[in-house]
């Protein structure tokens, strides 16, 4: 199968003073029909450099940037243009058009294709529903919350139809409860209409909930990619490291020998499986970080144990952890 | 002396200068807003980067606006008697009064259309939106209020002008309240034109503002 997004060999240079800035350093990425593909990275490491990439709203120095099988830098001004209405992109502050209300924002992209206005008013009122919106149509951008406007912003790209959304840190400008909601609403387009999803964030947590691939960017370059099962389980590079660990800091002053970062992917939610380890071995533990959620049922997430004193009952435990079939990771300096 | 010649003779001081602001407004705009647009997209970070188109209308915009209008009022003379048939007069102001307006407007329009949120623009670029569709529909329609605002300021400075041109014989109001207040020392009428000015001015204030509130939807009420 030929992937929906091919990037290959992608290199982009900034001008800033008389400094050149190497945004992008020899990216290669294929991504596939269906998929809801994560880039991470801190911020300033080139991900939305990248992304606009995609669209050629950023033309890169050299390689190439094939969608769908058109390469974007052989076409002419107005191929690019009609290219362009099959990548929908939504936006951290969500751009809508502020003298617009509503219904006339999500008609926008179809007055744009030539559809007539009665038709794209129908449309649009759907669209609206999908989203949850419908009564809000007549109202204006300025009348909305963040979480409303960027409901809005994801009608808009519906109504062009697109075979792949890209998501410029979408969800940045959200508070937790409206980052959830509008990272559910961006699955189930995923699912419903078979959307291929590029998100670019700087939030582990965002990639954990929806993404099925991830790649990681550090200063321009690639240092990770693959399934986000795989990477969090068990994450190779430095910088994919840096990113999975990063809410581990603020626990730096607790004192202890030995302790061990375990991952849940495939538990029952319901199975207290830390709880029966406590009863099995006789010991307590610490728990110093611990960051999971249930997935229709199954435990996804992490947390980092403080194991006993004793060397004999820390082995039993972390014997019976992956006998309960968690990734176990003995981390050695991680505190004391 | 407020007899029926004077009184006459004001009110179509009135109409000349209502005649001569208009006018070289809208035609001030014909020339300005095309040449604000192309300031906007042909800059280093428009959606059409052209340094060359750039540089030629940054240029003349800057050129007209440093003459001081009664200065460019001599300098266009000969282009008005050919234009017009003649140098004087309302109607010959208008030629003047419209090469003063539009370097102005233009960078009046610049200034509007550079507020449109760089983002929004981005957006409809997003969406396949070609150039001619992103300043028609993007930003001459989000800019529109502050627009509205710019075109009411235009308006009450070339009346301002039009007064100026009263000077040199240009007809209207400002040219009524030279005659009579400064060369015949008949300082109530140059009172009475001075204040219809003051009056026109806020007019056009007044009417600007209140249609700008109107269209503008970025409130909330």
């Amino acid at each position: 199968m030929e992937p929906i997004i091919k990037i290959e060999h992608l290199d982009k240079w900034f001008k800033v003073k008389d400094m050149d800035v190497h945004a992008l350093d020899d990216i290669s990425l294929d991504i596939y029909k269906g998929e809801i593909y994560g880039i991470i990275g801190m911020s300033g490491a080139g991900k939305s450099t990248l992304v606009r990439c995609l669209n050629f709203l950023e033309r890169p120095t050299s390689g190439d940037v094939i969608v769908d099988g058109k390469n974007l830098a052989k076409l002419s001004n107005k191929e690019l243009r009609a290219t362009r209405k099959d990548i929908g992109m939504i936006f951290q502050h969500f751009n809508l058009l502020m003298q617009r209300n509503v219904l006339d924002n999500v008609c926008f992209p179809m007055e744009l294709a030539g559809v007539k206005k009665k038709d794209a008013r129908e449309k649009a009122l759907e669209y609206l529903k999908i989203v949850g919106l419908e009564e809000k149509a007549k109202a204006y951008p300025a009348q909305l919350s963040g979480g409303q406007k960027q409901r809005v912003a994801i009608a808009r790209v519906l109504a062009s139809d697109p075979k792949i959304l890209l998501c410029d840190e979408a969800t940045s400008a959200l508070d937790p409860q409206t980052t959830k909601s509008i990272l559910q609403l961006l699955k189930e387009i995923n699912q419903k209409y078979g959307i291929t999803i590029v998100i670019i964030t700087h939030e582990m947590a965002v990639v954990q909930e929806i993404c099925s691939h991830v790649a990681i960017i550090d200063h321009g370059k690639l240092a990770e990619h693959g399934l986000v099962s795989d990477i969090f389980t068990a994450p190779k590079s430095k910088e994919a490291k840096k990113l999975i660990y990063q809410g581990y800091e603020h626990v730096k002053e607790m004192k202890g020998k030995r302790c061990v970062r375990i991952v849940f992917s495939e538990n029952s939610s319901f199975e207290p499986v830390i709880g029966n380890m406590v009863l099995t071995c006789k010991a307590p533990v610490n728990i110093l970080y611990a960051h999971t959620t249930d997935l229709d049922g199954v435990a996804k997430g992490e947390m980092i144990l403080q194991l006993p004193e004793d060397r004999i009952i820390g082995d039993q435990m972390i014997e019976y952890l992956k006998k309960a079939k968690l990734a176990v990771e003995v981390l050695e300096d991680y505190v004391g | 002396m407020w007899d029926s010649t004077i009184i006459m003779m004001i009110v179509r001081g009135i109409g000349e200068t209502l005649y001569m602001t208009l006018t070289s407004t809208l035609l001030g705009y014909v020339l300005g807003l095309p040449m604000g647009i192309l300031l906007v997209i042909c800059a280093k970070d428009g959606i059409r980067p052209n340094a060359f188109v750039y540089k030629i209308f940054d240029l003349i915009s800057n050129i007209f606006r440093s003459i001081p209008f009664l200065i460019l009022l001599i300098l266009v003379m000969p282009l008005t008697a050919k234009l017009v048939g003649k140098s004087y007069g309302s109607t010959a102001t208008i030629v003047p009064l419209t090469f003063a307006a539009a370097p102005y407007i233009a960078r009046m329009v610049e200034s509007s259309l550079k507020e449109v949120d760089r983002g929004v623009i981005e957006a409809a670029q997003s969406m396949g939106a070609s150039t001619w569709e992103i300043v028609w529909k993007v930003y001459l329609k989000e800019a529109r209020t502050s627009l509205i605002v710019n075109a009411t300021i235009a308006t009450g400075t070339i009346l301002g002008y039009s007064a100026m041109a009263g000077t040199v014989g240009g007809g209207g109001l400002g040219d009524i309240a030279i005659r009579y207040g400064y060369y015949r020392y008949q300082v109530d009428i140059m009172i009475v034109t001075v204040i219809i000015l003051v009056l026109l001015v806020q007019l056009f204030q007044s009417i600007g503002m209140l249609i700008s509130k109107k269209m503008d939807r970025r409130r909330i009420d």
